[in-house]
């Protein structure tokens, strides 16, 4: 039929049509591309940003496990408390925007209704506090002190209050279990601050921070805040361009955190902070003979270390404070209070933070550095009252003589000259003041071995290492003093200090005489912290294992199944060969029954025939302060120290207090009577608590209790059996109230 | 037809039923062409899930009956076949004579819209309301009333044998034709439509086969007065702030530039195959503004995917080539100059909607062919898809 003409077309109008057809066939592509473009090439960015766009978050805080003691008492655990608050996506569905509800709400509470109508409102440049500064999308809680019967009118009339919830919340409480505070060990909780949460923000999980979290800060809280934070709930919740809820998108449900089981025992913690506290006011009621003051004992910390693993079964430090200031944040004058200078710093943990020269109980160092240095346990050193070396007296405490004696008299009545002597021998064969290039400098040496200068590496955080004053450290010491020292000099004062400078300044450098037989006796530059010193003692009771010192014994799950055994941890033995141990065995036992602290212990009566005591008693002298009160003991199963900053003679300031802690233990009255019924703990706890279904702790009864002796008549640190006892059986049910 | 005396002329074809009669060779039906008539039908019924499912949480517009978009557009659709069938029926020739009649009753409708019988709608004086809910937009029948108006102008000496091409005169003619219903949409001002229209002259003169200095000489004059409006500060930095939003949705955060911004989510989250019909949760969380009618491609972007908006553009695709091909087998310049008019206006239109949901053209509220909710455009590309028809019908048989 092509001989029909086709007037419609000349060849112009054909190639235009042409145009016209690549043109639109272009313009097609392009959208095809830019299609492609989008939604293959770049379509996961968009897919993130449309999650943004529509799903919001509400977070549901999760349960912080609980710290418990070695029987499974609450330490540290949480309380309910009655948190009404108000949903916002609710209230801005109903026709008046809720402010019928607010103020029904405001009646129940109690308080006006515009109150309640401003903690609601959200924070904008514009709004003054109070206003809400989280998620919209968050329930915004109006009061945290509810009571169950305002609780109960807003939850039995659900019609009325759409959008009101009052829940039960979990909040960190100490419950001090009978009585223990061990607020120093437990450490403190503080909010997230907003540098953590947006360094963890493109973090999920457990690892994500979020402005609710509460973070451990000190103490267990901090170091074993993994375990004990749960795994915060996310609720995701779908909402559309206005905000307004209309699905859910899933979400993981609160997982709260792991419990952890320490070896502390409640009950000893108890007597230790007690027996501490009572030696510190029984020092500042004694005179000092040397200032004619009474003693100002302006601190302390004493421990019990199970020896047999380097186990803590308590720590405590003075002054003290209580750890329930932090609950639900601290305020601004607690915070003063215990950071000031007049506070004396009660956050300090002085167990492992606090350090100062041992005194004399360092002498079961100097004992096994003169063993190692070729000493004869079998010969006999002079005790003169006093010695010269290098132009100086150094003297015998009181000046007292013995003449020639044994090591083991040495040790037991604690003769400092003895020590002197084999010092100064050492400090002469090592070169003394030109040293030899390879010094034995046993003294050192031994220091070392036995953990001195160096963190124990227990789990509390920010221990210090204390010091041990070797020619290394004289030197590093003398090159950052130097330009001080020699200034003090130049000003040519004739004091005691300026004399000193004016040396230091010269060969401050060098390893005097004078340095190597103080540090002999625990004198001069020396450092220690208490729970190195209960290592030692420990270690010299197991047979010379050096423990890590541990306080948490087990990561418990929620339902109290075992996570992770905390298991001791050996970090090495003491240099001393068998021989050589029971040598200082039989010395620190002496010092219980003839020897310095005889007149605290076996002349009080402790029955050292029964419950064989060691200890060895130190009165370190602190340039322009009142002694030092050291006094280190063991048993069979128990290291024990104490010390007293200002507080007298190691037996005079702590003996006591230390018998008595163990009076506690193994159940001894002051008539040397022995009551295993009494005992808190004749043996060490080794095995977990058992746990309830629910994951609380069973707790076992005490069984020195009679059922018919009122409860209150065992004793002042003696604990209650746990079922008698309100706040820990309510605790356990508050702390477990999430179903 | 000469007579025989009583001798009556044999039948040429044997008598035959009216099935046989529609199937035959020579049947309007089969004149048809169904291919784009198939396609443009699909895009139109598929576009009414989309218009239901972006409108079926919208409780505001909605009345409450999750439906109600979803009937009203399977009714627009159902009048705009009825118009494009009248249209088939009547036939372009009768048209060409009735186009002044025509072209005039559009010029009425659209000043009254002008007037005030007419109702602002987003800015816009382009709308006449009726009572029960109707409402017309002259601007979409004044695309037609364009397209009809310069081919009657363009062709008339060309097919009267008279001319090759069109020649100054006519070409002038047209213009001026077409300036008019143009200038009117430009007081509303809707200039989305004063956009395609423009797009639709040229395409016009183009298949008109207009001279090269006409085609050229407005291309440039067209640009060259952008560029002067651009340069000369005539236009405000907001304005010219959303012009630009639709590059960089910082521009206009709150008005264009969040439509823009929500759009591309909604295209991009979609992925391959898309989040599935009615579970898109930008459509359903109604983050897209307008989403039924100038958006409408962004649900089938989220929930139907790239294979979903793919197939969308490759039917307006076979709807344009088979319209090119009504172009070029037109057995007239009328013929011609109406189906090229028609492709611009489709192509374009296709183009700018589609364009500024994927953010590659500046936001304008325009409908996207035979997809969009809306009667007015609905009604108004059937039509022109009669017109193509028709077009078609003109062709000797077998070709």
């Amino acid at each position: 039929m092509s001989n029909i003409p086709e007037t419609g077309r000349t060849r112009r109008v054909t190639i235009r049509l042409v145009v016209l057809q690549i043109l639109v066939l272009s313009l097609l592509a392009t959208l095809g591309g830019r299609l492609w473009y989008l939604q293959i090439r770049t379509g996961s960015q968009y897919v993130a940003k449309s999650q943004g766009n529509h799903i919001r978050e509400v977070v549901e805080p999760a349960i912080r496990g609980e710290i418990l003691d070695a029987s499974g008492r609450v330490l540290a655990g949480n309380q309910t408390k009655l948190v009404v608050s108000v949903s916002r996506t609710s209230l801005l569905q109903q026709k008046d925007h809720g402010k019928a509800v607010l103020s029904r709400l405001a009646d129940v509470l109690g308080v006006p209704a515009k109150d309640v109508q401003e903690k609601v409102r959200l924070c904008d440049a514009k709004t003054p506090q109070p206003c809400w500064n989280g998620s919209p999308y968050q329930p915004i809680p109006v009061t945290q002190q509810a009571t169950t019967q305002q609780a109960m009118q807003i939850m039995e009339r659900r019609e009325d209050f759409p959008g009101v919830t009052a829940q039960p919340t979990a909040v960190r409480q100490y419950p001090l279990p009978d009585g223990a505070n061990a607020a120093q060990v437990l450490g403190y909780l503080s909010p997230v601050t907003d540098d953590e949460v947006s360094k963890s923000a493109d973090k999920t999980g457990r690892d994500r921070r979020l402005p609710s979290d509460q973070v451990g800060r000190a103490g267990l809280e901090s170091v074993y805040d993994n375990d004990l934070r749960g795994t915060t709930g996310v609720d995701k919740l779908e909402v559309d361009n206005l905000g307004r809820v209309i699905g859910s998108a899933g979400g993981t449900p609160a997982q709260p955190g792991n419990n952890l089981v320490t070896s502390i025992d409640a009950r000893v913690q108890k007597s230790v902070e007690d027996n501490l506290l009572q030696a510190m006011s029984d020092a500042r009621k004694t005179v000092d003979t040397v200032t004619n003051q009474p003693f100002a004992a302006d601190s302390g910390a004493a421990l019990v270390m199970d020896v047999h693993t380097g186990r803590i079964i308590a720590m405590a430090s003075a002054p003290t404070y209580d750890p329930n200031l932090w609950v639900g944040g601290i305020s601004a004058n607690d915070y003063q209070s215990l950071t000031n200078q007049d506070s004396n710093y009660p956050l300090l943990n002085r167990a492992i933070q606090g350090q100062s020269a041992p005194g004399s109980t360092f002498k079961v160092v100097s004992t096994s550095a003169a063993v190692q240095a070729g000493y004869s346990l079998d010969g006999h050193y002079s005790c003169p009252p006093s010695m010269t070396i290098g132009g100086r007296e150094f003297k015998n405490f009181e000046g007292e003589s013995f003449g020639d004696i044994s090591l083991e008299k040495a040790l037991e009545i604690s003769c400092d000259t003895v020590f002197y002597g084999l010092a100064y021998d050492q400090w002469v064969q090592d070169g003394g003041i030109k040293p030899k290039a390879n010094p034995g400098d046993w003294f050192f040496k031994t220091a070392h071995q036995f953990g001195l200068g160096a963190k124990t590496g227990i789990d509390l955080p920010a221990e210090v290492t204390g010091r041990v004053p070797d020619r290394q450290w004289k030197q590093s010491f003398y090159d950052s003093n130097k330009d001080a020292w020699c200034a003090q000099a130049a000003k040519g004062g004739q004091a005691y200090a300026d004399q000193i400078a004016r040396e230091n300044c010269i060969d401050g450098y060098q390893m005097r005489a004078g340095d190597a037989v103080n540090y002999a006796i625990g004198q001069g530059d020396t450092l220690v912290t208490p729970v190195q010193m209960a290592r030692i003692y420990s270690a010299l009771a197991n047979g010379g294992t050096l423990y890590r010192p541990t306080i948490a014994k087990a990561v418990v799950s929620p339902s109290g199944q075992l996570v992770r055994d905390i298991a001791p941890h050996v970090d090495g033995k003491l240099p001393d060969d068998d021989k050589t141990l029971q040598y200082i065995d039989q010395a620190t036992a002496g010092v219980i029954t003839s020897g310095t602290a005889a007149w605290k212990f076996a002349g009080a009566g402790w029955p050292q025939g029964k419950i064989e005591l060691h200890a060895k008693t130190g009165t370190a002298e602190v340039y322009g302060k009142q002694t030092t009160s050291w006094l280190t003991t063991y048993s069979a199963d128990y290291a024990v120290v104490m010390t007293i900053s200002q507080g007298g003679t190691g037996s005079g300031g702590s003996g006591d207090a230390v018998r008595r802690i163990y009076q506690a233990l193994y159940g001894v009255d002051d008539k040397g009577n022995v009551d295993t019924g009494k005992a808190l703990l004749p043996k060490p706890q080794t095995d977990l608590p058992k746990f309830n279904p629910d994951g609380t702790a069973v707790l076992a009864q005490a069984t020195f209790l009679d059922p018919v002796q009122p409860a209150g008549t065992s004793g002042g640190y003696l604990a209650l059996p746990a079922a008698l006892e309100p706040a820990r059986v309510s605790g356990s049910v508050n702390g477990r109230g999430r179903a | 037809m000469t007579s025989y005396g009583s001798y009556r002329p044999v039948r040429l074809s044997p008598q035959r039923g009216s099935v046989a009669r529609a199937l035959a060779k020579d049947s309007p039906l089969r004149r048809l062409d169904w291919i784009m008539i198939l396609a443009a039908l699909a895009l139109s019924l598929g576009s009414s899930l989309l218009v239901w499912s972006a409108t079926r949480g919208r409780d505001s517009l909605t009345h409450g009956d999750p439906q109600y978009f979803l009937y009203r557009h399977l009714t627009n659709l159902l009048i705009g076949l009825v118009l494009c069938a009248v249209t088939v029926l009547i036939g372009v020739r009768r048209v060409r004579t009735a186009v002044p009649v025509l072209y005039l009753a559009v010029l009425v409708i659209l000043v009254t819209a002008l007037s005030p019988l007419g109702s602002r709608v987003n800015g816009a004086h382009s709308w006449i309301q009726f009572g029960g809910g109707f409402s017309l937009q002259p601007a979409e029948f004044a695309k037609l009333a364009i397209v009809l108006g310069m081919a009657v102008v363009l062709s008339a000496r060309v097919d009267a044998g008279e001319r090759e091409m069109p020649g100054d005169k006519s070409v002038f003619q047209a213009l001026v034709i077409a300036a008019i219903p143009m200038g009117t949409v430009m007081l509303m001002p809707d200039l989305g439509s004063v956009m395609v229209m423009a797009v639709t002259i040229m395409g016009i003169l183009l298949a008109s086969g207009a001279p090269n200095r006409w085609v050229f000489g407005l291309l440039v004059a067209g640009s060259g007065g952008a560029a002067a409006i651009w340069q000369l500060g005539v236009l405000s930095k907001y304005q010219i702030d959303r012009f630009a939003a639709f590059a960089n949705p910082a521009l206009d955060p709150a008005g264009v530039g969040y439509n823009t911004a929500q759009a591309r989510i909604a295209i991009g989250s979609g992925g391959l195959t898309g989040m599935g019909l009615f579970h898109g949760t930008q459509t359903t969380g109604q983050f897209v503004p307008e989403q039924q009618t100038d958006f409408v491609f962004t649900v089938a972007g989220e929930e139907l995917g790239f294979l979903g908006g793919i197939t969308l553009i490759l039917l307006l695709g076979v709807v344009l080539w088979r319209a090119c091909r009504i172009a070029r087998q037109a057995t007239d310049l009328y013929g011609t100059v109406l189906a090229g008019g028609v492709i611009a206006w489709f192509a374009f239109q296709a183009f700018e909607n589609i364009g500024m949901t994927l953010g590659i053209m500046p936001v304008a509220g325009i409908p996207l062919p035979f997809v969009s909710y809306g009667g007015s455009s609905m009604f108004a590309v059937w039509i022109a898809v009669g017109l193509l028809q028709s077009v078609r019908s003109q062709r000797p048989i077998g070709t």
